[in-house]
């Protein structure tokens, strides 16, 4: 059978680093990039005698992730230790949640080509983040770096819903999107604060019985992902098809070789001994706290997208870019607040302003002007006070100097003139000192319209109105 | 009579009065550490040092008329399960020799804040797993009534030390009998809190669920004084409860009369010895003559006490014990060649065979396949065993029993015979179990003169009844006024 014969079954587990302040069980902090072992205490080393207290702020972001998903938040958890050794675990257990997790059974929609699906969410639990072993330490030793030891973790179970790698990215990118709306992670994949494993199986299609599944790691970009599910997918279709059968298995995503290779068998498996954790009391959520985090969860990119389209009147394409991230999104609500064209404003952004702020750098928390300026620079085109060129010049300095609009026009001296007797009086100029032109023009040589227009703008340093230019000339020229 | 001899609250008394110094009471107890240590062998480390620097602070105090607590300048023991920040700290144990905490136990930095000079770090059984300090990587404590015998575990160097006035009280930890068993051998009193009542940050983890620390000293009034001190809602220990601390000295006086007492029949069983039955059925005879009534109760499920106890409390150990790898901090097996083998060597090396034997035995506990029969099953019969003491609780007041089946045994008898060393705690186990408060009292001795003490069980939270009924029997007879014959 051909790889189209194949039904690939996929379901991704993410583990997202909350933005807390805070250690989930310490009041070390989780600053990224401090100097190893750093952001420690006691408790967060594994000391004897260390007993953890919760982070009320974790279970917040836990609750308010699972309203957002959908999911039902249960009014009792229970935390577990999952018990193995290593030198990045300084308890040798980590503390999490196991059978008793705090959200389960949501869902996330996302797009596809055949249009909406959606992706149903298993489980959300919290748990402790490990350390960083670093083993090209020199003198073949290998050293230890606990600063993202107790750092909070969500861990996002989904349910094999997902049928190809393109589906696994968008469900990724999607859940990635909520989670930063949210403000309750940074999606940095790189940095590793949003990191996903993938259990990828294949079944011959029409058939409902999943295959042995295989779990995916390394997975730290959406290209390495889509990469890793696809290679993944044809290697257990080449299994299955030379008479082989996929073994149960953890497999590693090889970057330089483009390939999955196998990290540990089923039987190599760790057994944690998972139990319930006998320093921490059940967790118990309120309803008037998942009441409060429900009034407080934020408009989500889905909900924030569709209104865009119908207030602001913007194709989805705009709508889309301007909704991927909540600061863009508020900063557009801003402007639109001060200037009713929305399509109009969503060309500015989409053009001129994503433009600059990718070519300088700057975040949009520290853009220099303000929403009103910009909406009065939009005016001032629309007005004609300057050209649309011209307005793209200012809009470079007010995003360099925060200048307002205004004051760069006319320092700048880049007010257009609209003044019809000005504009009269270098019409007629340049038609005197070009009688030849006109003559040919008004022989039939329409061409030479151009070179007017190319005259009188330069005679006015290009500070012409277009408009009244053409028109005057043309009325001049006895058209 | 010598300084030593006082009680807690007799020399706190005279330090009030500026009749002694604390300086003196801890040269008194240093001294009385020179003389009779060798023998008793109570203390792992003795801080000299620290400890009269702190008696030192206590008399300013005093001497300002402003004494930080009741018992300021009170020479006290620790057991050696408590962090100490900046002193060497092993629970009996060679994986952490050479430890020093960087932080103080809650219990620790309480008993400093009350102004308690605390003299030093006292034997126990490795990681508080053992009936007998035979455990202690380092030597057995021996009991100062009869050097041949054991003073208890795993708080045996805690009670060896107050009954050798060697210290005037002492903190040890209970986990299933812990400071109970030790008292009782050694005609001292002592008393496990209710789980929750003392704070368990900064205690070396046995068992995180059934750990409690708690008081040991010569007298009731004593075992109050410093109950009064520990007992504090810590935010920093989860499990701590947040329950208002009651004054343990106002009802201590306040007798038995009216009070019922129960009188567990699974507790006289067959195999206790005759002298310890005789001793507490005459004790129960004279709560009846000072005024209380003692009700037959039935506690059913005691017989499964000490199977679950051994399942639960190996189990959470396994875990518990982990952190000690070699990679952060205590002994590391240096020869080691790869991380298999440092984990290996280290633990292999750095614990004993009985930390090993309940290391082992929890992990097979709460293995795949296995943890449905063994540690969800013994939670269940935890359950049933709480919930025959809440039936006790709705008929008696407080319930009675021997604190262990025999008096001190020989050093050296049951040491390879681990099952019959487990029957020792048969009495005290299942009150951590249910997670209920415990206190042991002197109430006679054998012919052959070794102490016996009577258990008395309670109501969660209910320590100030339980204290107030050991006092009734304890003002009969003062049995603590005898010195060990050391
Ligand atoms: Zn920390």
């Amino acid at each position: 059978m051909p790889v189209s014969d194949f039904q690939p079954v996929i379901g991704l587990e993410v583990h997202a680093q909350l933005l807390t302040q805070s250690k989930i069980f310490c009041g070390c902090s989780t600053a990224f990039g401090a100097e190893p072992n750093r952001n420690t205490c006691p408790v967060c080393l594994g000391m004897p005698g260390v007993l953890p207290v919760l982070n009320q702020r974790v279970v917040e972001f836990a609750v308010r992730t699972g309203l957002a998903l959908e999911c039902t938040v249960k009014k009792t958890s229970v935390w577990s230790r999952k018990n193995y050794f290593y030198p990045d675990l300084p308890k040798g257990y980590q503390i999490t949640q196991y059978d008793l997790p705090i959200c389960e059974y949501g869902r996330l929609v996302i797009d596809t080509p055949q249009g909406e699906k959606v992706i149903r969410v298993r489980r959300i639990h919290m748990e402790e983040d490990a350390g960083k072993n670093v083993h090209d330490a020199g003198g073949g030793q290998s050293l230890v770096d606990l600063n993202r030891a107790g750092v909070p973790l969500l861990e996002i179970v989904s349910e094999p819903d997902l049928r190809d790698a393109d589906e696994a990215v968008e469900y990724l990118k999607t859940l990635r999107d909520v989670l930063m709306y949210l403000g309750v992670n940074d999606g940095n994949l790189e940095e590793g604060s949003f990191r996903c494993d993938a259990n990828v199986s294949v079944m011959p299609k029409g058939s409902s019985t999943y295959g042995q599944r295989c779990e995916l790691k390394n997975l730290n970009s959406f290209r390495f992902l889509k990469q890793a599910v696809e290679y993944e997918i044809s290697r257990q279709v080449d299994v299955i098809e030379s008479g082989g059968k996929v073994s149960q298995e953890t497999r590693l995503w090889d970057v330089n070789k483009g390939v999955t290779r196998s990290m540990r068998s089923k039987e190599e498996a760790h057994d944690y001994r998972y139990f319930p954790e006998p320093d921490l009391p059940p967790l118990h959520v309120s309803d008037e706290a998942i009441d409060a985090a429900a009034k407080a969860l934020p408009e989500l990119p889905r909900a924030k997208l569709t209104r865009f389209m119908s207030q602001y009147g913007l194709p989805a394409y705009d709508a889309r870019i301007l909704t991927a991230e909540r600061p863009l999104a508020d900063f557009f609500e801003a402007c639109a607040a001060h200037y009713a064209d929305g399509k109009k404003l969503s060309n500015w952004f989409l053009g001129e302003l994503m433009r600059l702020l990718k070519e300088e750098g700057t975040p949009l928390s520290a853009l220099a002007f303000t929403p009103a300026q910009l909406a009065e620079l939009l005016g001032a085109v629309d007005k004609g006070t300057v050209s649309s060129n011209a307005g793209k010049d200012v809009l470079g300095e007010m995003f360099r100097t925060g200048k307002a609009p205004s004051d760069i026009i006319a320092e700048k001296g880049l007010a257009q003139v609209s003044d019809t007797g000005a504009i009269e009086a270098v019409v007629d100029d340049i038609l005197a000192k070009n009688a030849g032109e006109v003559e040919k023009y008004r022989a039939g040589k329409k061409q030479v319209f151009g070179f007017f227009v190319g005259q009188v703008m330069k005679a006015m340093k290009g500070k012409g109105n277009p408009a009244l230019v053409n028109d005057l000339l043309k009325k001049k020229l006895g058209d | 009579m010598q300084l030593t001899d006082l009680t807690m609250l007799e020399l706190a008394a005279k330090l009030a009065e500026r009749a002694v110094s604390s300086e003196e009471a801890t040269r008194a107890c240093l001294e009385r550490i020179r003389q009779v240590d060798s023998k008793v062998r109570a203390f792992l480390r003795v801080d000299e040092e620290g400890a009269l620097a702190a008696a030192r602070a206590s008399d300013a105090r005093r001497k300002a008329g402003s004494p930080a607590s009741a018992l300021d300048g009170v020479p006290l023991g620790l057991k050696d399960i408590f962090l100490t920040e900046g002193v060497e700290t092993t629970a009996g144990s060679r994986i952490l020799e050479g430890f020093v905490p960087p932080y103080d136990a809650t219990v620790v930095r309480l008993l400093k804040d009350a102004g308690l000079p605390l003299v030093g770090k006292l034997n126990m059984d490795e990681f508080a797993m053992g009936s007998s300090n035979e455990s202690s990587a380092y030597f057995p404590s021996h009991n100062p009534w009869d050097l041949a015998r054991t003073p208890g575990g795993s708080s045996g160097g805690s009670a060896a030390a107050v009954a050798a006035r060697e210290v005037f009280g002492a903190l040890g930890t209970d986990t299933g009998g812990s400071i109970r068993q030790p008292a009782a051998f050694t005609n001292t009193v002592g008393l496990k809190p209710t789980y929750g009542r003392v704070s368990r940050y900064g205690v070396i983890a046995y068992a995180s669920s059934l750990d409690q620390p708690g008081p040991m000293a010569r007298t009731v009034a004593d075992t109050a004084a410093l109950l009064q001190l520990i007992a504090r809602h810590d935010p920093q220990d989860s499990t701590s409860a947040a329950v208002e601390t009651p004054d343990y000295q106002a009802d201590l006086e306040a007798g038995v009369r009216g009070l019922k007492l129960g009188v567990p029949r699974e507790y006289f069983i067959e195999g206790i010895d005759p002298e310890v039955e005789a001793s507490i059925r005459e004790t129960l005879r004279e709560y009846e003559r000072l005024g209380a009534t003692l009700v037959d109760v039935s506690l059913p499920h005691t017989k499964y006490a000490l199977a679950t106890y051994y399942l639960l409390a190996s189990s959470e150990a396994s875990s518990n014990l982990a952190r000690y790898d070699g990679i952060r901090y205590g002994q590391r097996a240096k020869d080691a060649r790869g991380l298999k083998e440092l984990y290996a060597l280290t633990r292999e090396r750095g614990f004993g065979p009985e930390v090993k034997r309940r290391i082992m035995l929890g992990t097979y506990a709460l293995s795949a396949g296995y943890y449905d029969a063994y540690y969800l099953r013994a939670q269940k019969v935890r359950t049933l065993i709480r919930e025959d003491f809440t039936k006790a609780f709705q008929q008696v007041d407080a319930v009675l029993s021997p604190t262990s089946p025999v008096p001190a045994f020989k050093l050296g008898e049951k040491v390879d015979d681990p099952l019959s060393m487990y029957l020792m705690d048969v009495f005290t186990l299942p009150c951590n179990l249910a997670g209920l408060p415990g206190l042991a009292v002197p109430c006679g001795f054998t012919k052959a003169g070794l102490p016996v003490g009577l258990q008395i069980l309670g109501r969660p939270f209910d320590e100030a009844r339980l204290l107030r009924i050991a006092r009734a029997f304890e003002r009969e007879h003062d049995f603590f006024r005898r010195p060990a014959p050391l």
